[in-house]
């Protein structure tokens, strides 16, 4: 059988692919016209060609493939006329070929809204590779472009201009942003969020012309208003290609598209139309998903099998711009009873809503603009008609407490599609991970296909994994990085037990290759919680911050943070602080851990800094290391008319104590006086509050991006025991969690919970507490200040320089002045 | 950014001993900055812009080195953007690329190959 595919672009592609694969060997003859100068590319990820992608990257197979599987592609060919009678293609350079099927794959083109001026040098379309080249090229002579167009990929487009360095403007028609996929108030957060990026957005703008005697230099609009520009894209939709069909007579849409029936037949049987020129039921599909499902349905019939095109989700998610916008199932559900669930915050610029059926038991769509990680699980529930929870609005609230999110990935159907881009099922997916043995996404991706698309179900493979691996008994060995074998605990119980104090000899021994930026500051945190040696001198291995033993800054300046252990200071010290920061021009803040930060230090400074400090009694604070950072406290029964204990001192005691220890994350902690908890003792790693009888102690408390609050783990001690407690959570916090994990999230995970971590601490049912007090103990004698030893050792100072063949600062550092104080420029 | 690169002119960075093992560190030629790295757990030398493309700060050369699938690598201390020390293609996947440099070392000094360039902008 000669079959014949018009088209070379992605679905033209995938219909060659899923023949090759259908069809016994030399059975079919494929030949291919491809219009564009080169095979198959991802025009989905057209955009990334823009600054260095190179035109191979995204192609969809090497040319070499075409030659190994037999296809007869002819590249830089047009198809000029189809003789349907003699079954023949004619091209434009007047090549000839047979054919007993017929594939038209020839997409579409950009559509051009009848404006004048759009001949004009400087206005593009955004469809191929060749149209980027041509706006790489035309963009060092512009200064400010605009997208006609705010759907999703004129936003796509604005992105690239940005990218390209000019200033980026959008005009809408409609009154909103994505008019296809948001309604009005999905519109304002995203329009907002945009803005803040830098992107001008007009909406309700018509574009009546765009003017300029060489080239271009304005849009003028309707409604008699004008944008100055020297650059336009036009985005604004598509336009099937049916010219080759319509000319041989084939039915085509009075909008445009060739129709075909529900097996992909044009009005000929013997030629089939698949991919964006197609017009089904109506509807012109501008995604690369129902592409692929058109050429598998035709691949299928034509080799024997048999399934019909049933329509297609339209649901998308907005990709590259950096906020997040996604919209599925029936997002406006103009027609449909239903009720709407809306969560609006405009602090965050968080906007979803959710579409549940009147009888409240299923979704039906929705929009999400600004955070959009639920999106597959709600795809999901749309597709698969999943029950909804009792209350839907924990579906965008996330569920609350600490019970289980209850939105698991197992609760899917084995049909549940996963990877709409290649139809791949979790079905399918939990097989390739249980037959083949499968370890990782990558393993997941080369044997289904899932997540080789458009990369929007990466997240939910991950999760399927996991669950998948866990469900066949096999616990899920968290390994470092491609250079470990081990988790972390098992790092470092070999680090301990056979001596190992350097990096190096570890990886020699225990890893592979050259190691990297994961592995290495995590082993950093390892030695230096075993053997609390001076860090500098691994200097290498450290994370930036450490290595220089400050925090970095926007353009590369670093934090000055010394130690005000509870926040108590004396006048003489704040005073010193004063003059320090005037000497060099730092920036001054107080912190929310009760200390003072001063910004804006040269590397080269931070010497000279430390060294008037220290001589002034500071130490280093730790603000840059994983380590402790600050014990809070509130003024307690010192000065306090409710405190019933010494809030204060203790918490100077356990900040003098814990100071330097070295963690898989940064710890806080906070003591407060009483039940009042004016030091937010709660929301800390370890928390103490005062009680009349003495302490109690609370674990596992985190502010930041998961807020949570701490557990009582033991209540009513004295001192002492307060104090070997804490010893023994966080040695064996330590010792077993995974890197960067802070006390909440270990607590979370740790099988038996508070409980468990109870039994270990307060009832030493692993018979472990001495050592782990030991251990703590061994670190809080060999502590010594890190700044300290930098300033007092010539060879470690010399370090702290930005080049090493002139002495000379960083002559790119700027700073801008504002309220009084000195800022870096802006990024 | 087509670079027509014709010869290339050494310049004398540093003693071998201001760069430190399996690190980096950062010299001046001019008005450019370029981060020279010791790569002493392959026995390789490497160098590159001292400029992340990501937010354009001047940090390279405090980046942590390493290895991804045996291609020499530098993570950029800000956002951890891994760099191929050997072609300068961002390994991430992303669009960003850096310059990279020959060097070789004569004499326990580090020199630096700085081609003369031609560059057309775009
Ligand atoms: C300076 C300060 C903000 C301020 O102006 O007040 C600050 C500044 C930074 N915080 Fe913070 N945090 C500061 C108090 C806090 C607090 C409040 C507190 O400690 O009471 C929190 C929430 C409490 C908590 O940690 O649970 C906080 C939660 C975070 C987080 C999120 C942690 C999490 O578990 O989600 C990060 C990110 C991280 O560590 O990975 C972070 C990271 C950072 C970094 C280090 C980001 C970075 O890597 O560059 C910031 C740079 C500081 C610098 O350059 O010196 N900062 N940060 C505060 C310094 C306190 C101090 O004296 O050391
Ligand atoms: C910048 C950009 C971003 C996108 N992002 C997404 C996204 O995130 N998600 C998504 O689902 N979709 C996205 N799309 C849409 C997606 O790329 C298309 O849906 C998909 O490419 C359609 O495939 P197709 O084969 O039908 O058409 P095309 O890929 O356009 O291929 C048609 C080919 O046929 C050729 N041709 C036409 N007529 C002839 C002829 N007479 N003779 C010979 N050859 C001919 C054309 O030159 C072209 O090469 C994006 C598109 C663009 C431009
Ligand atoms: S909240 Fe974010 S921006 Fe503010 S200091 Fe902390 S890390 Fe930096
Ligand atoms: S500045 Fe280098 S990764 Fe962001």
């Amino acid at each position: 059988m000669d079959v014949l595919v018009i088209g070379n672009g992605m679905a033209g592609y995938k219909f060659c692919e899923k023949m090759l694969y259908k069809s016994n060997p030399h059975s079919v003859r494929l030949t291919v016209f491809g219009e564009e100068p080169r095979p198959a590319y991802d025009r989905v990820h057209l955009s990334s060609y823009f600054s260095g992608t190179s035109a191979e990257a995204l192609m969809l197979a090497p040319a070499g493939w075409y030659l190994d599987n037999d296809i007869d592609l002819h590249t830089g060919e047009l198809v000029v006329a189809i003789d349907r009678e003699r079954k023949l293609v004619t091209t434009q350079h007047g090549k000839t070929a047979a054919y007993d099927k017929l594939i038209l794959a020839t997409g579409s083109a950009a559509f051009v809204p009848p404006i004048p001026g759009t001949e004009k040098d400087g206005v593009f379309v955004y469809r191929t590779i060749e149209d980027l080249e041509a706006m790489t090229a035309y963009a060092p002579k512009a200064r400010r472009a605009a997208v006609i167009g705010g759907g999703l990929l004129g936003l796509e487009a604005a992105k690239a201009v940005l990218d390209l360095g000019l200033e980026a403007h959008v005009v809408e028609f409609a009154p909103r942003l994505m008019p296809r996929q948001l309604d009005e108030a999905g519109s304002r957060v995203l329009q907002r969020k945009l803005e803040a990026l830098g992107i001008g957005i007009h909406l309700g703008k018509n574009t009546a012309a765009i003017e300029g005697e060489t080239g271009i230099s304005r849009m003028v609009f309707t409604d008699g208003t004008a944008l100055e520009v020297d650059m336009v894209i036009i985005s604004a939709g598509i336009k099937p290609r049916d010219e080759l069909a319509a000319r041989a007579g084939l039915a085509v849409g009075p909008r445009g598209g060739i129709v075909v029936d529900d097996l992909l037949r044009t009005s000929d049987p013997d030629i089939y139309a698949v991919g964006e020129c197609a017009l089904h039921k109506g509807m012109v599909y501008g995604l690369v998903a129902p592409g692929y499902e058109m050429a598998d349905v035709v691949a299928t019939n034509l080799t024997g099998g048999s399934k019909v095109f049933t329509g297609f989700d339209m649901s998308t998610k907005l990709k590259l711009i950096g906020v997040d916008v996604a919209s599925f199932g029936d997002p406006f559900c103009v027609s449909v009873a239903h009720h709407p669930v809306v969560l609006e915050d405009s602090v965050k610029g968080v906007y979803k809503r959710i579409n549940v059926s009147a009888d409240g038991r299923q979704l039906l769509g929705g929009i999400l603009v600004g955070e959009a990680e639920s999106y597959n699980m709600l795809l999901q529930t749309v597709k698969n008609a999943l029950p909804l929870p009792p209350a839907p609005e924990d579906l965008i609230l996330g569920a609350r407490g600490r019970g289980d999110g209850g939105s698991s990935v197992m609760r899917l159907p084995d049909e549940a599609l996963i990877c709409s881009c290649e139809g791949v099922s979790k079905g399918t997916v939990c097989r390739a991970v249980a037959e083949k043995d499968l370890s990782d996404v990558k393993g997941i991706k080369a044997c289904t296909k899932a997540g080789t698309g458009c990369g929007g179900c990466l997240p939910m493979l991950s999760d399927l994994l996991t669950e998948a691996l866990k469900a066949q008994g096999k616990t899920v060995r968290k390994t470092l990085c491609e250079h470990f074998d081990y988790t972390r605990q098992e790092l470092f119980d070999l680090i301990r037990v056979k001596g190992i104090r350097g990096y190096d000899h570890l990886l020699t021994e225990h890893g592979k290759g050259y190691g990297c930026e994961i592995c290495k500051p995590a082993v950093a945190s390892m030695l230096a919680s075993i053997w609390n040696e001076m860090i500098l001198r691994q200097a290498t291995i450290q994370d930036t911050n450490d290595r220089y033993l400050a925090n970095i800054q926007r353009g590369g300046t670093y934090s000055v943070v010394p130690r005000v252990p509870g926040g108590e200071i004396t006048p003489e010290k704040l005073v010193t602080i004063g003059q320090v920061a005037q000497k060099y021009g730092l920036y001054c803040k107080i912190t929310g851990g009760q200390r003072i930060d001063l910004f804006g230090a040269r590397v080269d400074q931070l010497p000279g800094i430390w060294e008037e400090l220290i001589a002034a009694g500071f130490e280093s604070g730790h603000a840059y290391g994983k380590a402790l950072r600050t014990v809070k406290s509130c003024v307690g029964s010192t000065w306090c008319r409710f405190g019933v204990q010494d809030s204060v001192g203790f918490a100077i005691e356990i900040e003098e104590r814990y100071k330097g220890l070295r963690a898989p994350h940064k710890l806080k902690s906070a003591v407060s006086g009483c039940v009042r908890e004016c030091a937010e003792a709660q929301s800390k790693d370890f928390g103490i509050i005062a009680t009349e009888k003495g302490w109690n102690l609370y674990v596992g408390g985190n502010g930041g991006a998961k807020p949570q609050h701490a557990l009582l783990l033991a209540a009513d001690l004295d001192k002492d025991t307060c104090i070997r407690y804490i010893d023994r959570f966080l040695m064996f916090y330590i010792k077993t969690a995974e890197p960067l994990a802070r006390t909440a999230a270990w607590l979370n995970k740790l099988e038996g919970g508070i409980d468990y971590l109870r039994d270990v601490v307060v009832h030493d049912a692993l018979g472990i507490g001495a050592q782990l007090e030991q251990e703590m103990q061994g670190l809080v004698n060999t502590y010594r200040c890190e700044w300290r030893e930098v300033v007092e050792n010539p060879q470690l100072r010399s370090r702290f320089a930005h080049f090493v063949n002139t002495p000379e600062p960083d002559p790119t550092i700027q700073f801008q002045e504002d309220r009084g104080q000195r800022f870096p420029v802006k990024w | 950014m087509n670079t027509i690169t014709t010869d290339i002119t050494w310049f004398r960075a540093a003693p071998v001993e201001a760069f430190p093992e399996n690190g980096g560190a950062c010299i001046k030629l001019g008005n450019d900055q370029i981060a020279v790295f010791n790569f002493t757990a392959r026995n390789e030398w490497y160098a590159c812009q001292n400029l992340c493309p990501h937010k354009m700060q001047m940090i390279l050369s405090r980046g942590i080195i390493g290895d991804t699938c045996g291609e020499p690598k530098v993570a950029c201390p800000f956002h951890k953007k891994n760099f191929s020390l050997t072609t300068g293609e961002n390994l991430n996947g992303e669009d960003y690329r850096i310059k990279v440099y020959p060097v070789k070392v004569e004499n326990g000094e580090v020199f630096v190959g700085v081609g003369n360039e031609i560059s057309d902008q775009w």
